[in-house]
């Protein structure tokens, strides 16, 4: 079983877009696994048409929570938080977050936490002198298997402002990779997330190889040094393909020349066409909605990553 | 002024709307800058770009960058004349960033987050703090703008405490009333959206009208408005492609659009090259001047 990753650096470049033809494509020859490692905003589902067949709570990590009957007002967990999470008995109101114990009631003279703010670290716990505190698992987010016409997809909802997201890539990934040996699914494909920071690192972790969708741009060149960088420097061997390589056809070039200079292999170059967004309006692949240039061109690299995976 | 530019989908246009935003306001008021703010002038726009993982502001601003600082977390170092090996670090570390084994203690500086319980809860006092630089941050001038970034370290996972170190600038930067201090944020909703987004008065959606902007919108909004409690207000790019989704669900929300900027090859170009909006087509400049006003109207709502 092979695991096959798609990333970018930079978002927008259309990572979701080459990963939802390459299941696709993929699937017309070959049983395959589908995870979408963007679980901050998944969407590979929005072109794939998931039944939903499983759904799980997702346990991200733990709050602190301070009981307010308790609280003698001291201060301690204040002072060692580094995390600026714990709002003080003032009586203006916290200016952000939910709060967690009672803070601003009638005559409450109790610490409370801000629970978007707190990682969880017990710091506070192990301090407060009257045991006051209590550390409580949160549910941060939902992981489903579904079933699509391409193979199963495992994918993920984040809740809004929740951390560990890097924790709940590795869970999707892991549920996808089981079900491909299970089954005896020949391929993985990993919808990544952007940047480079701890979701990539997860999403990252085990594959075979990356595919790196760029745009020919001078933020496009940036990042694509950086993302090239992180998954040289996890040791995952990596292919680029170029997205709205006509942008600027100078800039695609340029591409083309790193590239060459850095022995990556340059597998395509999709042209810009309004096709792209119509098939996301109609909620297909573009390989599934339309024949022309963008989806003649995803055609050849799988092709090419074919032949890499082989 | 604190505007925070989001988006959660990412390549939707948040550096684009951030930089000619911030250029905009800069030359928006000349003769307010020599009266009221005289010899602060750099404190009256600060651009911050906090998507440390690919920040890409400087791109199009070109700042003459002043000054580099290494930043991380403080990692707990052991003094092995004091540590009897009782393992109390290893039990209070809720990342299981250290273990004991026989008489050695094993740090895992990317698991650690520095909150320093390890080292409060030490018997020995046997845990001292040193800085695990994970990146950098540098500062400069652009355009009469004064710039900052930060830069995640190839390899390290968490962006949360660079762009906390980042943010320490709006505290030193002797800001006054008429300030304008102006966040780009990275994609996504997780921890390090929200740690751009905290303390801003403003938060400003960049997005474009597709099933893709739509979603990742809605999700941006849920952290902005409804966890964090701010103001939000969306400009919707490449105006034109896709389909009414966004329209419908801002009118349904109520959640006010404060510009439009339309699908143009030019604008795709230029951006291409890093040239900024208002440098290559100028009528933008008053365009988003507008849209500074259309924020300062809704914050004082």
């Amino acid at each position: 079983m092979k695991q096959l990753v798609i990333l970018s650096g930079k978002g927008g470049t259309g990572k979701t877009t080459v990963a939802a033809a390459l299941a696709h494509l993929a699937s017309k020859e070959t049983p395959v696994v589908l995870a979408d490692a963007d679980v901050d905003a998944a969407n590979l589902e929005l072109v794939l048409s998931p039944q939903v067949q499983e759904t799980h709570d997702f346990i991200g990590g733990q709050v602190a929570v301070i009981a307010s009957d308790l609280c003698t007002a001291c201060g301690i967990c204040a002072q060692v938080c580094r995390f600026e999470a714990v709002i003080p008995p003032s009586p203006s109101p916290s200016s952000f977050g939910r709060g967690g114990g009672g803070a601003g009631g009638e005559g409450v003279r109790a610490y409370a936490v801000d629970d978007i703010a707190c990682e969880g670290c017990a710091s506070c716990f192990y301090q407060c002198p009257v045991e006051a505190i209590c550390m409580e698992e949160q549910v941060a987010g939902r992981w489903f298997r579904s079933d699509t016409r391409f193979g199963p997809l495992f994918h993920a909802h984040l809740f809004a402002a929740q951390e560990n997201s890097g924790k709940l890539v590795t869970l999707v990934k892991q549920q996808g990779r089981l079900r491909a040996l299970d089954e005896g699914r020949e391929l993985l494909i990993v919808d990544g997330p952007p940047g480079i920071g701890c979701p990539v690192i997860s999403a990252s972790a085990g594959a075979d190889l990356a595919l790196l969708v760029v745009e020919p741009t001078v933020s496009g060149i940036h990042d694509l040094e950086r993302i090239l960088a992180t998954t040289n420097h996890f040791g995952v061997p990596a292919l680029v393909c170029i997205n709205k390589a006509d942008i600027n056809p100078s800039r695609a070039d340029e591409i083309s020349a790193f590239c060459a200079a850095q022995g990556i292999a340059l597998v395509g170059r999709v042209p810009y066409d309004t096709v792209v967004t119509e098939a996301m309006v109609q909620g297909l692949p573009v390989t599934e909605y339309d024949n022309g240039p963008v989806s003649r061109e995803l055609g050849r690299v799988w092709e090419r990553v074919r032949e890499r995976l082989a | 002024m604190i505007i925070a530019v989001a988006s959660g989908k990412g390549g939707t246009g948040k550096t684009t709307v951030a930089v000619n935003l911030a250029l905009s306001i800069a030359s928006q008021r000349p003769g307010e800058v020599d009266s009221r703010s005289l010899g602060h002038d750099d404190a009256t726009r600060l651009f911050l770009d906090c998507d440390v993982e690919e920040p890409n502001a400087h791109l199009f601003l070109n700042p003459t960058i002043e000054r580099r600082e290494e930043v991380g977390i403080l990692i707990p170092e052991v003094d092995y004349d004091k540590c009897t090996f009782c393992g109390r670090c290893a039990e209070v570390c809720a990342y299981h960033a250290i273990a004991v084994v026989k008489q050695k203690v094993l740090i895992f500086p990317e698991l650690c987050h520095g909150c320093g319980s390890c080292t409060l809860n030490c018997p020995e006092e046997a845990i001292h703090e040193v800085l695990n630089v994970t990146g950098a941050i540098e500062e400069g001038q652009a355009s009469g703008v004064r710039f900052a970034h930060g830069i995640l370290n190839i390899g390290e996972a968490m962006a949360v405490p660079v762009i906390h170190q980042l943010k320490e600038r709006i505290g030193e930067a002797d800001l006054r009333p008429q300030s304008v201090v102006i966040l780009d944020a990275s994609p996504g909703t997780s921890c390090p959206v929200v740690e751009a987004m905290r303390g801003a008065d403003f938060v400003l959606m960049v997005t474009e009208p597709t099933p893709f902007g739509l979603h990742d919108l809605r999700l941006a909004v849920e952290v902005a408005r409804d966890e964090l409690g701010l103001p939000v207000g969306v400009v919707i790019n490449r105006d034109g492609v896709g389909d009414r989704g966004v329209e419908d669900y801002c009118a349904a929300e109520n959640i006010p659009i404060l510009m439009r900027i339309p699908l143009d090859r030019r604008i795709a170009e230029a951006y291409s090259e890093g040239v900024t909006m208002v440098e290559a087509l100028p009528e933008y400049r008053e365009r988003f001047a507008e849209l500074y006003r259309s924020i300062e109207k809704e914050v004082a709502r």
